[in-house]
């Protein structure tokens, strides 16, 4: 709990140091001799006399010194022989600081720095993993590439060593190495294959990032490693979790074929629950489209993740669903995407530009949303234009007036370039949805009496436009311009309405030359873009109707002629050229008429957001909307999809075996047994939901049971002693045990799936519930298996197929359903007056149990205390 | 991923800059500055800049740009995301996050980078990691410091980092246990001139004052779950149990962060507490304008408004603003154009008022458009949206702590439109 006053007080000791050299806080005699020098060369002297003296406190504040020249950017490389000398100094925070220095200059004093490196090689040994870890981290920062080689043997160590921190480390300084030495590679290659089969979930991230950086395109690499990397997902620290769905991203579109056909939805779902490597193989053979169990494993783990807080971690699962979900799915990700909109400024730029280029592909999938899409008068003026954006490409026949209404309010924006982008807008809108073309053109009109100028010219400019794409039967609206046009004064508007004239001459036959009149009057006084476009206008009335104009061309063009401007001089001598037939003028001059007045194409209103969609969302390049550095091409999905066996684990085939009996053995074990029976319980959750979820009538008692004990149990823990609890839910998680060996028994197939997480369970055996929550999470495929086998426990083997294969599709289809369904739960008043013994209680105990590192009681009570409200 | 950081005052001015890479001349800044002069307004800088050989992220924070410099494609949001977080820690370090705050305690910052950031890619950011090797400041260990030459970095080794509970130190002892959790809901609302809403959200928070000891393992039920269709958590709230069983089951971090945000999407019905009464008019003659603003109660189930502020950010053309006020008082600033109504408490028995006429400039066209008003107020004890916590329960630990729960309503981006 710092507090305002405490930092004022730091500061001000620590500005007192920094500022004046005067007053070194400790020796007079020193503190004498730096107060005469001033000078900036020679403060950097007093510097080494510190470093130079033997008490760490003066040491200590000339680090604090320099690292504060560093931090301003200033030049403190001279020092370097007299700070190298305290890297192996006792002080901790001397040492880092030291750190800091080297590997800020190393680079430039190479040879000096090596005098740092015995050093370094020393703490590598240390038994003290940070230590270790913190050499590594700064024997691989120094960029000095006679050490490449010690950095390699370093690293290589570091990589097996037993720490998973200091191997994390090592990923890290993998990248370091690569960018010193890219010879390096291969040798890099083999490091990273070797920890991206680490199970820790604080290398996966580290490593995954080392893997973009030395060698994305070794995708065969992650094979072995994608179920374990999809397990450990929900785990891994957030930056990580960032890194590896971007990359599993592209992965998935190497390996899986698209899901994104006909048909696709019933299919899916039961290739998905049954993880049976033998009947997946039947069934890619029968039906044309069926999802690989694992693309629909990495779409299941990603999606807890749409509620992680950093808004990164958010936006990747968002791309992903957007790259790779079934159609169908990809919705889920919109409210998530909603809610980040309320994120930080930057974070909305972001989000924004994504949700503009979804939105042109997936009206739908933003629709029901739009109101979280209106302009505020606070919003940045880019954010206010991306949500323009976003309007206008969720505009269509049904909500066009409502968005027009909000555009009105718009276009009187103080904001006036944000009013301009309005006009655009409703341009775009008239374009796309011809029922509002008129209505929309008709507002543009009334805006043209507008007192602003930028909004006049906007709106001229997109009516010319609009004009443009339709100009039959909008004589009327040229007419109004022209009566306009002595008002308007913006330089761009009388430009455009100019244009119109000559365009269309035709069509105002009388009005036209009239308006030609006026601009003669005024040439003189105009903007050299209105008078080029007045050139322009004269040059295609002489051709239409040369009787009445033939003179005041003539006029215009002589004006021209003597004008200031090279630009409209030139103009002007080649309409006179073009349009006036003398000998001296060549074959152009009969083709003026089709020069001139050729048909132009009407200018496109689309999307500025377009073809962004040819970057992976949220990536650099799709914000940039051009290629950054280092962009990974997403490639295009294959038409056949790879082997899928390369993803099988080797030591999954012995344990498919061996896989019950661990269990069995392991189950008896009091220590273990905690967490097989979270495990259990965890699973019985799992067909709790999916089974209220399903609205399945066929869900047996049993489970139906337990799940009201369990929801009892949470919300009635003051009525139930802990005593009888405890007692209670032992009966009852035995006989899930029993029920899991049966279970076990019978099939073989869960075992596959479980197993990974059966490994990480016994990785983090110390750690607690976050593990076991999430590896029953991770595991869900096998969940839902055992689900539906504890449901039909006492039923044949025959029906049990069937409910499964009836209730599970709809659950994966309706997800959205199955969590609104979920919550009528909470109003069934029946379980909450049912104090009854659970397997919950139990569950939390063993959390407990896992998690209290220090001291381990089995009897775990907790409190009960009522819940109490402060005022 | 993130090769350099650099700090910019309002001025234009680089202050601190960070290379975890090799050095980037600062020169590289000058790309921003001509953008940050383009865009006239800070808040107008894009985030997102590219130059010749690098990319520039920047964020914009209590008067400062956070800039740091990218050489390779990475998610935008993953460094904007990571630089909201550095300024989050000075924040927590420091109580404060402007120039003269970090440029005081430079070493500190720069030690705290050191640590967050690994060859530009994230290391340590949880909070309670962060305060386990370097301690933040304070009056007695800076004077202690001084006297014995002592240091901020702690002398203990983060064992947090290896735990698959990083968020959390291990051996966290209290004389009092207790758990604070407030309930705060911001309306954001756009409500247009004739009164109707156009439209209306819930951002809710719960923000946690944790001070456990041991590890304690909370569990958080609600009333009323179903109003939470979109959250977000702090990583130490366990996806399962929300999913199945709508509760919050989590081993909190110690001291003070945010369990979880909300939000109630304007597809639902929010309550809107007042309601405004408003017409501003500009006359073409004598160049002056009048102003009438009435607010009542709407929906405010039976609390009281407090903290009721109007702001009016009027168009260029008003001179001043000539105002009586029935309750509280008005300021409006000429230079900003801000008018500033403080009201209060509401009371419905006698509504406030606000009348009078603004002087305008002589010979400027009147203003198109009517400035639109920014509520802000508060209601105590109560969550709009009527989202109650019903129970907190701890397990894993025997002493039995003190708990308390407190709900505040208040205006988010609250607009109406005139």
């Amino acid at each position: 709990m710092s507090t305002g006053v405490s930092y004022n007080d730091q500061g001000g000791a620590e500005a007192a140091v920094e500022a004046g050299q005067e007053s070194t806080p400790t020796s007079s005699s020193t503190g004498a001799a730096f107060g005469l020098f001033s000078a900036d060369f020679k403060k950097n002297e007093d510097l080494k006399e510190m470093l130079e003296s033997n008490k760490e406190s003066l040491k200590l504040e000339a680090m604090k010194r320099i690292v504060g020249l560093i931090a301003k950017g200033k030049s403190a490389s001279e020092l370097f022989p007299a700070v190298v000398k305290n890297v192996a100094s006792k002080n901790i925070e001397l040492k880092k600081l030291v750190y800091v220095y080297l590997v800020r200059y190393a680079e430039k004093q190479q040879d000096l720095a090596l005098l740092s490196i015995s050093t370094f090689q020393r703490a590598l040994k240390d038994p003290n993993q940070f230590i270790r870890a913190s050499a590594l981290r700064v024997l691989s920062s120094i960029r000095v590439p006679i050490i490449v080689p010690i950095m390699m043997l370093a690293i290589k160590e570091a990589a097996a060593d037993l720490s998973p921190y200091v191997r994390k480390t090592s990923a890290h300084a993998i990248q370091k190495l690569y960018s010193l030495d890219p010879d390096q590679k291969e040798q890099l290659i083999e490091v990273i294959e070797k920890l991206l089969k680490d199970k820790s979930t604080l290398v996966a991230g580290s490593v995954v990032m080392a893997f973009e950086e030395v060698c994305p395109d070794r995708i065969d690499l992650i094979h072995k490693n994608y179920r374990k990397l999809c397990n450990l997902l929900v785990d891994v620290e957030e930056w990580g979790q960032v890194v590896i769905i971007s990359m599993l991203t592209r992965y998935a579109r190497t390996q899986f074929t698209s899901p994104w056909t006909e048909g696709a939805e019933f299919d899916e779902n039961k290739a998905f629950y049954d993880s049976d490597s033998e009947e997946k193989k039947d069934q890619t053979e029968a039906k044309p489209y069926i999802m690989d169990p694992d693309h629909r494993l990495l779409l299941r783990n990603t999606k807890p993740l749409l509620q992680s807080r950093n808004t990164a971690v958010v936006m990747a699962v968002a791309q992903l669903y957007w790259h790779l979900a079934p159609k169908h799915e990809v919705s889920i990700v919109t409210k998530s995407l909603v809610r980040l909109l309320r994120s930080h400024r930057e974070v909305q730029y972001i989000v924004l530009q994504n949700i503009a280029t979804m939105s042109i592909q997936r009206k739908g999938m933003f629709e029901p949303f739009i109101k979280s899409f209106y302009v505020r008068s606070t919003d940045a003026t880019h954010i206010k234009t991306l949500k323009l954006e976003i309007l206008t490409n969720l505009a269509n026949e049904a909500n066009i007036s409502t968005i027009l209404r909000e555009f009105q309010t718009y276009v009187k924006s103080q904001d006036k370039a944000f009013a301009a982008a309005t006009i655009q807008a409703i341009g775009r809108c008239a374009t796309n949805i011809s029922e509002v073309t008129d209505t929309c053109l008709n507002g543009l009109v009334l805006l043209l009496s507008n007192r602003d100028e930028t909004v006049v010219a906007e709106s001229i400019v997109v009516i010319k436009k609009l004009l443009q794409t339709q100009p039959t039967q909008h004589g009327d609206i040229i007419k109004h311009m022209a009566k306009l046009f002595d008002s308007v004064t913006v330089p761009m508007a009388r430009a455009s309405i100019l244009w119109l004239m000559g365009e269309y001459c035709e069509k105002v036959p009388k009005i036209a030359p009239d308006v030609l009149r006026k601009m003669a009057k005024t040439f003189t006084a105009e903007e050299d873009i209105v008078k080029l476009q007045t050139v322009n206008l004269a040059a295609k009335l002489y051709l239409t109707n040369s009787k009445q104009t033939k003179l005041l061309t003539q006029y215009i063009l002589n004006l021209g002629k003597y004008d200031q401007n090279y630009d409209i001089r030139d103009r002007t001598r080649f309409i006179r050229q073009l349009i006036v037939p003398n000998e001296k003028s060549g074959a152009l001059s009969k083709y003026a008429r089709r020069i001139l007045l050729a048909p132009k194409p009407a200018p496109v209103l689309e999307s500025a957001f377009k073809d962004r969609d040819r970057y992976q969302l949220g990536t650099l390049s799709h914000s940039l909307n051009l290629k950054a550095t280092g962009y990974q091409e997403l490639p295009d999905w294959p038409a056949v999809a790879p082997d899928h066996s390369v993803r099988n684990v080797e030591i999954v085939e012995p344990l498919r075996e061996s896989a019950p009996i661990v269990g069995k053995t392991k189950q008896p074990k009091s220590d273990d047994k905690f967490y097989s029976d979270d495990e259990d319980e965890k699973e019985e959750e799992e067909s709790d939901s999916s089974g209220s979820g399903s609205e399945d009538s066929s869900s047996s008692e049993e489970s139906g049971s337990e799940s009201e004990e369990e929801s009892s149990e949470d919300s009635e823990k003051t009525s139930s002693d802990s005593g009888k609890s405890s007692s209670g839910s032992e009966k009852s998680s035995s006989e899930s045990e029993s029920d899991q060996k049966k279970k076990k028994k019978t099939k073989k197939a869960p075992q596959k799936k479980s197993k990974p997480a059966g490994d990480s369970d016994s990785d983090e055996n110390g750690n607690g519930p976050v593990g076991q929550a999430s590896s029953s999470s991770s595991e869900s495929s096998s969940d839902s298996e055992s689900d539906s086998e504890s449901d039909s426990g006492s039923d044949s083997p025959a029906p049990k197929k069937k409910t499964e294969e009836k209730a599970k599709p709809k659950v994966a289809v309706n997800s959205k359903k199955e969590v609104s369904l979920l919550d009528l739960d909470d109003f069934s008043p029946a379980p909450t007056n049912a104090p009854k013994p659970s397997v919950l209680s139990q569950s939390l105990l063993s959390d407990l149990e896992g998690l209290s590192l220090s001291n381990i009681t089995s009897t775990v009570q907790y409190s009960r205390a009522a819940y109490e409200m402060v005022k | 991923m993130i090769h350099s950081l650099f700090l910019i005052n309002h001025l234009g001015d680089i202050f601190l800059e960070k290379h975890w890479k090799s050095v980037i001349s600062r020169s590289v800044c000058d790309y921003f500055f001509e953008a940050r002069e383009k865009a006239v307004d800070p808040e107008n800088v894009p985030p997102v800049l590219q130059t010749p050989h690098h990319y520039l992220i920047s964020i914009y924070r209590g008067k400062l740009f956070f800039l740091s410099v990218i050489q390779t494609e990475v998610p935008p949001l993953f460094v904007i995301e990571f630089l909201h977080r550095v300024a989050d820690t000075f924040q927590d370090y420091f109580g404060g996050c402007s120039e003269s705050v970090i440029s005081d305690n430079v070493v500190i910052v720069y030690e705290l980078l050191e640590e967050m950031l690994d060859n530009g890619f994230p290391l340590a950011t949880e909070s309670n990691v962060l305060k386990e090797m370097i301690r933040p400041p304070n009056i007695l260990r800076s004077v202690v410091n001084t006297l014995t030459g002592g240091s901020n970095v702690g002398e203990t080794l983060p064992q947090g980092q290896l735990s698959n509970i990083p968020w959390r130190r291990a051996g966290v002892k209290y004389t009092n246990n207790e758990a604070y959790f407030d309930v705060t809901e911001e309306i954001d609302a756009i409500v247009d001139k004739s009164g109707t809403t156009v439209s209306a959200e819930i951002q809710g928070v719960i923000e946690a004052c944790v001070k456990l000891s041991g590890m304690p393992d909370l569990t958080m039920s609600f009333m009323n779950p179903r109003l939470l269709d979109d959250v977000s958590f702090h990583p130490c709230v366990r996806f399962r149990r929300w999913e199945s069983e709508r509760i919050l089951s989590f081993i909190p971090p110690d001291g003070n962060f945010t369990l979880m945000t909300y939000h109630i999407s304007s597809q639902n019905l929010v309550a809107i507490p007042v309601y405004v009464k408003q017409s501003i008019s500009f006359f073409e003659a004598g160049s002056c304008g009048r102003l009438d603003i009435t607010i009542g109660p709407k929906q405010t189930m039976g609390k009281t408004v407090e903290d009721l502020k109007v702001t009016v950010h009027m168009p260029k053309a008003v001179l001043n603003a000539n105002l009586t006020a029935s309750q509280g008082n008005y300021t409006y600033d000429f230079t900003t154009k801000l008018l500033v109504w403080d009201i209060g408490k509401l009371n419905p028995q006698k509504l406030p008022n606000l009348r009078g006429s603004l002087s305008m400039q002589t010979g400027v066209p009147n203003p198109e458009e009517n400035p639109s008003l920014n509520i802000d107020l508060k209601i105590q004890q109560l969550a709009i949206s009527g989202l109650k916590v019903s129970r907190l329960d701890m397990y894993g630990e025997t002493y039995k702590p003190f708990k308390g729960v407190k709900y505040v309503t208040k205006a988010g981006k609250f607009q109406v439109r005139t």
